[in-house]
């Protein structure tokens, strides 16, 4: 069809118009479900737990995203600043993704572990107090904060419709589980086991054994990020790109 | 279309709207959620009792003019969201230069406020000056009168009630996260309710023009409106938690999430930021320069260029990334072909001021459009160059693309909206002039000096900050920690923060000069102005 008679019919333009800018997502994202190895074998994914989740839930709440990235690329210094670059398995269960697009801070896609969960509550409350010159907020009112467990198994229920294949027995203990994982006497961790596998972090993480806070979840989170994945037991050849 | 048989489908819509409202008040658990549920329902419930009336009352006879009315809201919401959007961000870079005024209250820290800015700023201040633009541009170039009585007001309260929606929400704590598209699942179904009508509107009003071709800025509104749908359906599928919670989690997981975000990122940049305001540029500038566009090849050229390859451009915000590298190098690809269509917009404008170079130095808004389209070249040009892989790892996730996204936004966005204001405003509200050139020029320079320090600034603290993560010494070991580069930012910081405040200052001596001329005395005579034509009784 020529220009000439083109713009003389708005329905006809409009047409295309969204065919000729259908196509970039067409060949881009499609193909992204397909193709087989755009997402690689990782042994030791799997979806969050319920305390997990709602610390991403609050991750997310709070905007850390706009200053934290969780995506470290293959570049040397990436990879020597944070770790082992970043699989697309390790975000597989992420909806949304939060590879971020700023570093204001820095990268957290391998934070857990690297610092003690006392650490993690006490830069939350007061950044400054520990890193001189650190120009994040604070955060201390997730330690006042009760944790809303009451949203979990809907939050579950929405997550396995989205395709996070979470089982009726996860999300039935949703809300039981969020409390069991931060028992600070690890009594029910056989059941988390049970149901999450064996790289589950149980204990009290905002050094408040007496309540499941928000800081509960947010450390929760913090702490198991980028843990997940045997990265020894990785198949070089599957992850080269 | 049947006046009754219209107004029937629109109070269909806006129940539909009010009983998502109803759901959420009623269901609803959060405070700050149910307050968001009231005032869709009551916007809504306002709509339906307007719509009603009109129903009941005799047919109105339909003046033969250009529907002008709802276009003037659409401007005074363009300064107000302006206005806000702008001190919002200055507030945002004075909380990185000086931390303790985060107040380390949910409410008030960092990453609650920011969407406020960004979505203030582009959907608010961008997309408002877009509906004005866009009403008074296809009533002009189609001489006919906008197709309903009812839907041109009804879009622009559907809108601005998403922007209000959205910017209440993010203190609160209600955001899916994806930059840009960060509003919840019902605001999203508000907007795309809205954009139907939108789309509707726009092919009817083309439909009934009594020119034979649609003109090239119509082009530009009308792929503005289909991809913007396009993109913002796709990237908002989500599956919400229930009706209790404002919470919903997006369909697609991490790699696939990512790529479709950044299709949306690049885009709401390309089609919302870059062809509406084409679209703007060229209607306005062959208007007040009394020109008429350079070349008419060069703009079919441009708009499919465009409309072809910004699609593909995406994946190079995910460079390095675990995207699979295909989609990497193909995006990249696109960004430096994209060079070519968008300089060719450039020259395009440029070359369109020949024979009336010398309004550049007489007429601010002249001179405002004129410095947009610098700004413009300059920001694809340094798009497309940072969209190299190795330019890339210099530049990503550094304040460099905060600065890029600045020289597009304050340079290029908001530099033809002020010129294009200065322009339509007095057209609108039939005033001789503008209250006070010197205003205009004193806006221009504040605009201008601002926006050079905020970009000098962010283009030195990103490459800075990307140089010292880099530094290695002799023996293999970073030179420098994290921290050391953040300490290394505090004087960029600074340097950001007062180059907004400029900026702001200069907005502010805008906004005023745009109130006192709409409230000063209108033109003697009303010179004679094309009006729509004739048109035989459907």
């Amino acid at each position: 069809m020529n220009q000439a008679r083109l713009e003389r019919n708005g329905i006809a333009f409009a047409c295309m118009i969204l065919f000729v800018a259908s196509l970039g997502g067409i060949f881009e994202i499609a193909p992204l479900f397909t193709i087989e190895n755009t997402v690689e074998k990782a042994p030791g994914m799997r979806p969050y737990t319920p305390l997990e989740l709602a610390g991403r839930d609050i991750y997310v709440r709070e905007g850390c995203y706009a200053c934290h990235s969780q995506m470290i690329r293959t570049l040397r210094s990436d990879v020597e600043r944070y770790g082992h670059f970043s699989l697309a398995a390790e975000s597989m269960y992420d909806h949304p993704h939060q590879w971020g697009s700023k570093r204001t801070g820095p990268d957290l896609a391998r934070i857990g572990g690297k610092y003690s969960d006392a650490w993690h509550v006490a830069h939350l409350k007061s950044p400054r107090a520990l890193v001189q010159g650190s120009v994040m907020p604070g955060y201390g009112f997730l330690a006042e904060n009760r944790l809303d467990t009451q949203s979990l198994a809907p939050a579950l229920t929405a997550l396995s419709r989205a395709g996070v294949p979470y089982s009726d027995a996860q999300i039935a203990h949703a809300e039981q589980d969020a409390v069991y994982q931060a028992d600070p006497d690890a009594l029910n961790e056989d059941e988390l086991i049970e149901r999450y596998g064996d790289n589950v972090q149980v204990r009290d993480f905002d050094g408040n054994p007496g309540r499941v806070t928000e800081m509960d979840a947010l450390v929760a989170y913090l702490q198991m990020l980028g843990t997940l994945v045997e990265l020894e037991a990785l198949n070089p050849e599957e992850i080269a790109r | 279309m049947n006046r009754s048989i219209e107004i029937l489908i629109e109070l269909v819509a806006v129940l539909i709207v009010m009983g998502l409202g109803i759901a959420i008040l009623g269901w609803g658990r959060d405070t700050g959620y149910v307050l968001q549920g009231w005032l869709i329902a009551g916007v809504a419930g306002w709509g339906a009792m307007w719509l009603i009336n009109r129903l009941n009352a005799p047919t109105p006879k339909i003046p033969l003019q250009y529907k002008d009315e709802v276009t003037k809201w659409a401007v005074l919401a363009c300064f107000g969201w302006g206005v806000l959007g702008f001190t919002f961000g200055g507030l945002l870079a004075w909380q990185l230069a000086i931390p303790a005024l985060n107040g380390d209250m949910a409410w008030s820290n960092f990453g609650r406020i920011r969407p406020i800015h960004t979505t203030a700023v582009i959907f608010g201040f961008g997309g408002n000056a877009l509906l004005a633009t866009s009403y008074y541009v296809v009533q002009r170039t189609s001489r006919a009168r906008l197709a309903s009585e009812t839907l041109p007001w009804l879009v622009l309260i559907g809108y601005n009630l998403f922007v209000l929606l959205s910017v209440t929400g993010y203190p609160l704590g209600i955001t899916q996260s994806k930059e840009y598209a960060e509003p919840e699942w019902y605001a999203d179904l508000i907007l795309l309710i809205t954009w139907v009508g939108y789309l509707w509107l726009y092919l009817a009003t083309l439909a009934r023009r009594a020119e034979p071709h649609i003109y090239v800025a119509n082009w530009y509104y009308l792929g503005f409106i289909v991809v913007i749908a396009m993109l913002h359906t796709v990237n908002n599928l989500a599956v919400p938690v229930s009706f209790a919670y404002a919470k919903s989690y997006p369909l697609f997981p991490g790699v696939q999430d990512a790529m479709a975000q950044w299709w949306y990122g690049h885009n709401a940049v390309g089609f919302l930021l870059t062809a509406g305001f084409l679209g703007m540029m060229y209607y306005f500038l062959p208007k007040a320069a009394g020109r008429p566009i350079y070349s008419y090849r060069m703009s079919i050229l441009g708009f499919w260029g465009i409309t072809f390859l910004y699609l593909w451009a995406g994946s190079h915000h995910l460079h390095y990334t675990a995207l699979p590298d295909w989609v990497q190098y193909l995006g990249m690809t696109m960004s430096i072909i994209l060079l070519v269509p968008s300089w060719g917009t450039v020259f395009n404008g440029l070359l369109t001021l020949n024979g009336a170079w010398d309004k550049v130095r007489t007429d601010p808004a002249i001179r405002f459009i004129m410095v947009a389209i610098l700004f413009y070249g300059l920001t694809t040009f340094e798009g497309s160059f940072l969209a190299i892989r190795p330019v890339n790892t210099l530049s990503h996730y550094t304040d460099w693309t905060v600065g890029h996204v600045h020289a597009g936004a304050l340079g290029w966005v908001a530099f033809i909206t002020f010129g294009v204001m200065y322009k339509l405003v007095p057209w609108l509200w039939q005033r001789e002039g503008t209250y006070s050139l010197r205003l205009e020029a004193w806006h221009f320079w504040l605009a201008l000096t601002g926006a050079v320090i905020y970009v000098g600034a962010m283009w030195n603290s990103g490459i800075t900050q990307s140089l010292m993560w880099q530094t290695y010494d002799a023996s293999g070991a970073f030179t420098y920690s994290f921290m050391e580069s953040v300490d290394a930012m505090r004087p960029y910081y600074t340097a950001r923060a007062i180059g907004g405040l400029l900026y702001l200052l200069g907005a502010l001596v805008g906004a005023f000069n745009i109130y006192m001329t709409i409230n000063g005395p209108r033109r003697s005579a009303r010179p004679a102005e094309a009006g729509p034509l004739m048109q035989p009784a459907e």
